[in-house]
């Protein structure tokens, strides 16, 4: 499958990036790893004019502490984050999320800065960030502005990105001593989650349990006034609208989530 | 509109004015007749059309040519040097009958190179997962699980069942701490 022509920019800083974006405004796309929008491009459900291809900009690649949290260029692959010594040591969670993303192929090329702008409620890392309590740094001709994740997503593949910011950063907290856990569950090796739970020091993260990445504010509250993690994961589905496809049905999917939490509650408290 | 990219392909310099659409496994194949990478699905499943970009293993039906500008490919052609001394990945794949159709070889390779260079001695259950983004519908993937553990050096029989210690997507895996 061919994608539908289109000019190519490729700056060479984050500051050509954004004039670029400023220019040509929402007929442009920013290009990262590509294993999102070149599969919709090709399917032509996507056809920008402009590709801004931000692949080579290594001042969006690293991963680094600073104070107490962590920050991470939006630019970093999926690989460098499952195998980062400082995340390992200061995030766990998320290097072990990043690890059940697709497969190596799909590592190589994926960052983390396209799976939050993507905004799919299906990704793994979005709900990893949300346990963990992070924020999305977006940048733009106008300024910088931190957002918490928590305010970032407003719905399928829509966030409050506005479409002349680039995602420049995603910070999180350092949890390296607190219990984690990630519970994915897939048809086939491989694939995207049916539903996924992401633990981290009491707060649950949920994939693909509504329009936007969500927090099992219930479970949170029971566990915060000390119930068991039994009577706590069993609030887990509470106020969630998960999707309903070939792969599960809703009532299903409630079901996986309180299980899944349920796996992931107890791993986290070391069980 | 076209660009100029400048590709390595198998320690070669490449050049051409391509469409900036142009995948980088048409450029290989179409450009410069390249065909041992195969296209299979072209919806980044499969992995038929794996290459090494800058020595990791990419689906290069999702990358375009215009990316892979000033870096370098490898594709199965590049790996041995004659049919005669094979690169010991391929070797330990017709040695250990890793293949039938013969399909999926070019990316199952390419893959197993990069899991390779990535961690040398993997247990079984490691090169499963690494391999995960490959598909093979003729082996059963057993004897390609066997020539990636044979040409990392260790006994295929031996390092059957190895310790599982990294734990992977699949059915309802979980990790923590
Ligand atoms: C076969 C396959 C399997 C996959 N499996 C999974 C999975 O199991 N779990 C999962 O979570 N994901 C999965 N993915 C998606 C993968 O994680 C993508 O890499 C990711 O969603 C997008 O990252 P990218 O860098 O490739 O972004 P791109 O495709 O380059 O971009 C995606 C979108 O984000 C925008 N964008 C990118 N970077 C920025 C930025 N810095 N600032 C602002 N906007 C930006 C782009 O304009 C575009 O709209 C899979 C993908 C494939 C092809
Ligand atoms: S052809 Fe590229 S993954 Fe199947
Ligand atoms: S040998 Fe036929 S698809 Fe693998």
């Amino acid at each position: 499958m061919i994608p539908v022509g289109f000019a190519y920019e490729r700056p060479s800083s984050v500051d050509g990036a954004l004039a670029l974006l400023a220019e040509h405004g929402e007929e442009a796309s920013v290009m990262a790893g590509g294993h999102s929008l070149l599969p919709v491009m090709k399917l032509r459900l996507a056809a920008p004019e402009l590709i801004i291809d931000i692949s080579k900009l290594s001042e969006l690649s690293y991963v680094k502490v600073d104070g107490d949290e962590v920050a991470i260029g939006s630019g970093t692959k999926h690989r460098t984050v499952e195998a980062s010594e400082v995340l390992a040591a200061e995030a766990p969670l998320l290097a072990a999320v990043a690890r059940t993303v697709g497969d190596p192929q799909v590592r190589h090329r994926g960052t983390i800065g396209g799976s939050l702008a993507h905004a799919d409620p299906a990704s793994d890392l979005p709900a990893a960030v949300l346990a963990l309590g992070g924020t999305v740094v977006l940048r733009s001709p106008r300024g910088t502005r931190s957002v918490p994740i928590t305010e970032f997503y407003t719905g399928v593949f829509s966030s409050v990105k506005e479409p002349d910011e680039l995602i420049v950063e995603i910070r999180v907290p350092r949890t390296g001593g607190a219990g984690w856990a990630y519970e994915k569950f897939t048809r086939r090796a491989n694939d995207w989650a049916v539903v996924g739970v992401a633990v981290v020091d009491g707060r649950v993260g949920l994939v693909n349990m509504g329009q936007t990445p969500l927090r099992a504010t219930a479970t949170e509250e029971a566990l915060a006034a000390g119930a068991s993690i039994a009577d706590a994961a069993a609030l887990a589905d509470q106020g969630t609208e998960p999707p309903e496809d070939l792969a599960g049905t809703r009532e299903y999917r409630r079901h996986l989530a309180r299980v899944l939490t349920k796996r992931a509650l107890t791993t986290a408290a070391g069980g | 509109m076209t660009v100029k990219v400048e590709i390595t392909v198998n320690g070669e310099s490449t050049s051409a004015d391509v469409e900036p659409r142009l995948l980088l496994a048409h450029y290989l194949r179409d450009q410069l007749g390249l065909k041992g990478t195969n296209v299979g699905c072209d919806t980044t499943s499969c992995g038929a059309c794996t290459v090494l970009l800058d020595g990791e293993s990419v689906k290069s039906c999702t990358v375009l040519a215009v990316q892979a500008d000033q870096q370098s490919v490898t594709t199965m052609e590049g790996l041995s040097s004659d049919p005669e001394n094979l690169h010991p990945v391929p070797a330990a794949f017709r040695a250990e009958h890793g293949l039938q159709c013969g399909f999926c070889t070019p990316g199952m390779v390419m893959a197993a190179v990069s899991l390779l260079e990535e961690n040398p001695k993997p247990t079984e259950k490691q090169v499963r997962e690494g391999l995960e983004g490959n598909l093979c519908r003729c082996t059963g993937y057993h004897n390609i699980v066997r020539a990636v553990l044979a040409a990392s050096g260790q006994d295929p029989d031996k390092a059957e069942g190895s310790e599982p210690d990294v734990v992977a997507p699949g059915f309802s895996t979980g990790s923590g701490a």
